[in-house]
């Protein structure tokens, strides 16, 4: 009896951590694996990344602005643990929701519009301190309901084509959409310098692009809609390395 | 949003050579597109590079519709003596920017 109660207990044991981990029990790749030799080459070397554009206006801002509070060592691993919890706002915030709200509440200034050139540099300056860091979102309970949220929103059909992305990013991975093979979706590299863009867009930009792809309306920018999403998919590529800036096709 | 980058060795030994890589934030609009209503984009693009150390010429490019937004332009120097290397980009509307970096040889 005693025996049948183990097996019992360890085979939800096995569900459970196969639920949490579905997609991601096989080996896991950042979009940079599935690009060409070109594009790696050009986002090894950082002298060819035009996102040193947006670097070195978020480092001008970061001094400006943000160097009264902080210290770039002690920022170093911020870009990691986001989206977190907010106990003012009483839900999770994304990075860019917490550089806008560290602007509101300690400089008293406007917030920065989403994807603007400030906003973005700023974020990419801060996920570049946390480059090569492992993907850690924070164990807090209060989490839960919205990651638990991203990953239904992850498995839900959307839009006139009645996609999810787990139908793409998921079970299609590897293999081809048209001319580009499908990646896993681990956000690794945000913000990103993207060909198609020619310029820097955020995660958010990129999941809305994919909605506008299935012929969805777009959650807005900083919507609770798109943060949870970027915590399932935060949660989902724990431990892999931070690439910012990346470039992605 | 910075609108150049320049990057090279602020140090360089006398016959070094050296690699130059200059960026410049620039939408390169190619004048061949049109809008969503259909009126045609007016051409916007930069179409000189010039690199002077010290006011003589080391490097110039002229640059045309097909190339990207945000152009990169890399070239060599021979580093004989220590200096400032001014970059200047030229293009449609008026458009001018420049930027300049040290270099210390010895």
């Amino acid at each position: 009896m005693r025996r049948v109660a183990t097996g019992l207990a360890l085979s939800a044991c096995l569900a459970s951590a196969a639920a949490q981990f579905i997609g991601t029990t096989l080996q896991r790749r950042s979009g940079f694996d599935d690009m060409s030799p070109a594009l790696q080459a050009m986002q090894r070397d950082d002298t060819q990344n035009p996102a040193w554009l947006w670097l070195k206006g978020g480092e001008k801002t970061f001094d400006a602005d943000c160097a009264r509070c902080h210290t770039n060592t002690q920022l170093r691993s911020v870009a990691t643990r986001y989206p977190a919890f907010d106990s003012l706002l009483g839900k999770p915030v994304t990075l860019s929701g917490r550089i806008n709200l560290c602007r509101q509440r300690h400089l008293q200034r406007e917030p920065l519009a989403a994807e603007s050139d400030e906003l973005i540099g700023l974020e990419t300056w801060l996920g570049w301190q946390a480059r090569g860091l492992p993907i850690a979102p924070p164990a807090d309970p209060r989490l839960a309901a919205a990651r638990s949220k991203g990953e239904n929103l992850y498995r839900s059909k959307f839009g006139q084509l009645d996609f999810s992305c787990a139908q793409c990013h998921d079970d299609n991975a590897g293999r081809r959409l048209a001319g580009s093979t499908i990646t896993q979706a681990h956000p690794t590299g945000y913000p990103i310098y993207r060909l198609e863009w020619q310029g820097m867009g955020s995660l958010q930009r990129r999941l809305r692009g994919c909605m506008s792809a299935v012929r969805a309306e777009p959650f807005g920018f900083g919507s609770d809609e798109l943060t949870a999403l970027e915590m399932f998919l935060a949660q989902r590529a724990a431990g892999m390395p931070i690439e910012t800036p990346a470039i992605r096709p | 949003m910075a609108r150049s980058v320049i990057h090279m060795p602020a140090t360089a030994r006398p016959g070094d050579i050296i690699a130059v890589r200059v960026l410049v934030q620039h939408s390169m609009e190619t004048g061949y597109r049109s809008n969503s209503v259909g009126e045609p984009l007016a051409r916007d693009i930069i179409r000189r590079v010039e690199c002077r150390f010290d006011g003589e010429t080391v490097f110039a490019a002229d640059l045309f519709p097909a190339i990207a937004a945000n152009p990169s332009v890399a070239f060599y120097l021979r580093a004989t003596r220590s200096g400032s290397l001014q970059v200047e980009w030229r293009g449609d509307a008026g458009f001018s920017h420049t930027d300049s970096a040290r270099l210390q040889v010895g």
